[in-house]
């Protein structure tokens, strides 16, 4: 049997996302923690959508939320983040 | 990831809440189900035990699906030195005997300590460690550069290092747990959430849910940073409060780092999981009260800025996502375990601050023992709740974050 991808940064398969919904996972963030979906480089920009509506047609939850957003909205340099920390942070150390 | 032969449902539909039981778990997270597993486990053969968890959420919803899945028994305290080298061991079968892939990794834990009083207390708590049989040593700046030759050393004065430390994926350590206690019988109900305790007296016999109400003469609150809302039912204040820690992952890399690095000093740490990715977080002590599991920028900053400078070459790589759970932080550092005094029937396994998911393996097996053939009395009573009331409080140095 060919592989369908349905998450393309970790790879995530048809076939994964059944077996999750087989195993009992009727709602979208159970189904994220199972297979891996949407923890990849685009953090489910590109298959959340689709695992809603598979897992919608399977029986499962009617998603009318994504999985909860996971910042930042695109991947950033470590070097770049650190710029963030203000001048008067006592944390910073 | 999961074994396909023998994967059973981990997370049931709700199947129809039993009446009574004999022991209700309140929380399917990894301390809550380690203990149902182990308490079906250690009472098999005899008069089959009616077990029921109570869920809230999801499985993995909560801490235990939100911590960096550090394990490790480089502590300051003898108890927690003793319980975790226990745990660890458990930790190096459970794929084995539970037949899922938890990703296991020992590559070690390396503390820096980057002044001579954090340099002075790391040989105190090395020396206790290896009393305890582990391999633990005082390092120089220049063995430390051998094992992560990525680290600068500059500003670090010494470090403790004990090989034997890893780190695990927590997501199907908590399937691993829930399915085992499934087959054995458990009766485990997510998406239900307690509302009220049932009482006679001052006795807790009982819970009241979103789905029902279930009798029974134990109930065990393994319930996390959610677990003082559970306790203020029956008047039980705890002296526990959530505390947001968060923790982001990068892009996943070549395989690189070994240890998880630790420094004691800011509360950095970070370390290569099996999928690649540098996971890690930093001591935040100004953070939202109460229940809060939002991400913020400031984090990400504080974080950024120590891990560039810590191991410098990482600056180019990028944060892919950041998150954030809450420890259940008591006041001693120490975990609330045991019977209450003031409600008995009701039972206590939580307080664990960044280390519950870490111990969860043995204390599930210690308090099942504990609730089945009364041992490690000891200990419960060391844990036990009745340490405020009495003014004896313990400590624990070695907490990160």
């Amino acid at each position: 049997m060919s592989k369908i991808i349905v998450c393309r940064c970790e790879d995530v398969t048809l076939h994964e996302i059944d077996e999750a919904i087989e195993a009992g996972h009727k709602d979208l963030e159970s189904v994220k923690r199972f297979t891996g979906f949407g923890t990849g480089f685009c953090q489910g920009k590109q298959c959340v959508a689709l695992c809603a509506r598979l897992l919608a047609e399977r029986g499962g939850e009617v998603a009318t939320m994504p999985i909860t957003p996971r910042p930042p909205f695109h991947p950033v340099a470590i070097h770049a983040l650190a710029q963030l920390v203000r001048d008067d942070d006592e944390d910073a150390t | 990831m999961i074994d396909r032969e023998h994967a059973r449902p981990p997370a049931l539909p709700s199947a129809p809440l039993p009446e009574s039981a004999d022991v209700v778990i309140i929380g399917g997270g990894i301390m809550g189900l380690a203990t149902a597993w182990n308490l079906a486990r250690l009472h098999e053969g005899k008069t089959p035990l009616r077990i029921v968890v109570i869920e809230k959420g999801y499985l993995c919803g909560g801490a235990s699906g939100r911590n960096g899945g550090g394990v490790r028994a480089q502590w300051a305290s003898e108890t927690n030195i003793r319980l975790m080298k226990r745990s660890i061991a458990l930790c190096a079968d459970f794929a084995t005997r539970m037949r899922i892939n938890v990703w296991f990794r020992r590559g070690g834990y390396l503390f820096l300590a980057r002044t001579d009083e954090r340099a002075k207390q790391l040989a105190a708590s090395a020396e206790l460690q290896r009393e305890h049989g582990l391999p633990t040593r005082v390092i120089e700046p220049g063995e430390v550069k051998e094992i992560v030759p990525e680290l600068d050393v500059s500003r670090v004065v010494c470090a403790s290092w004990n090989p034997d430390d890893g780190v695990v994926f927590p997501w199907p350590f908590v399937w691993g747990y829930a399915r085992a206690a499934v087959s054995l019988g458990v009766s485990l109900h997510t998406h239900t959430a307690v509302e009220d305790l049932v009482t006679e007296g001052s006795r807790v016999v009982g819970v009241v849910t979103s789905r029902g109400v279930v009798r029974a003469p134990r109930v065990l609150v393994c319930a996390g940073a959610w677990s003082p809302t559970i306790t203020e039912k029956v008047g039980v204040t705890l002296p526990s409060k959530p505390h947001r820690h968060e923790i982001c992952s990068t892009e996943p890399l070549k395989p690189f780092l070994r240890p998880l690095v630790g420094d004691l000093q800011n509360g950095l740490y970070f370390s290569q999981s099996m999928r690649g990715e540098i996971v890690g977080g930093i001591s935040n002590e100004r953070v939202p009260e109460g229940l809060d599991q939002r991400s913020s920028a400031r984090f990400l900053g504080l974080y950024a800025k120590a891990l560039s400078e810590a191991m410098p070459i990482l600056g180019h790589v990028k944060i892919l996502r950041q998150w954030a759970g809450c420890y259940d932080l008591t006041p001693d550092g120490n975990p609330l375990c045991g019977e209450v005094d003031e409600a008995p029937g009701l039972f206590l396994m939580s307080g664990f601050m960044g280390h519950g998911f870490m111990i969860a393996p043995i204390m599930g097996e210690l308090f099942a023992k504990h609730l089945l053939f009364g041992e490690e009395r000891e200990l419960f009573d060391r844990w036990n709740l009745r340490r405020y009331r009495e003014g004896k409080l313990l400590s624990e140095s070695m907490i990160l974050g």
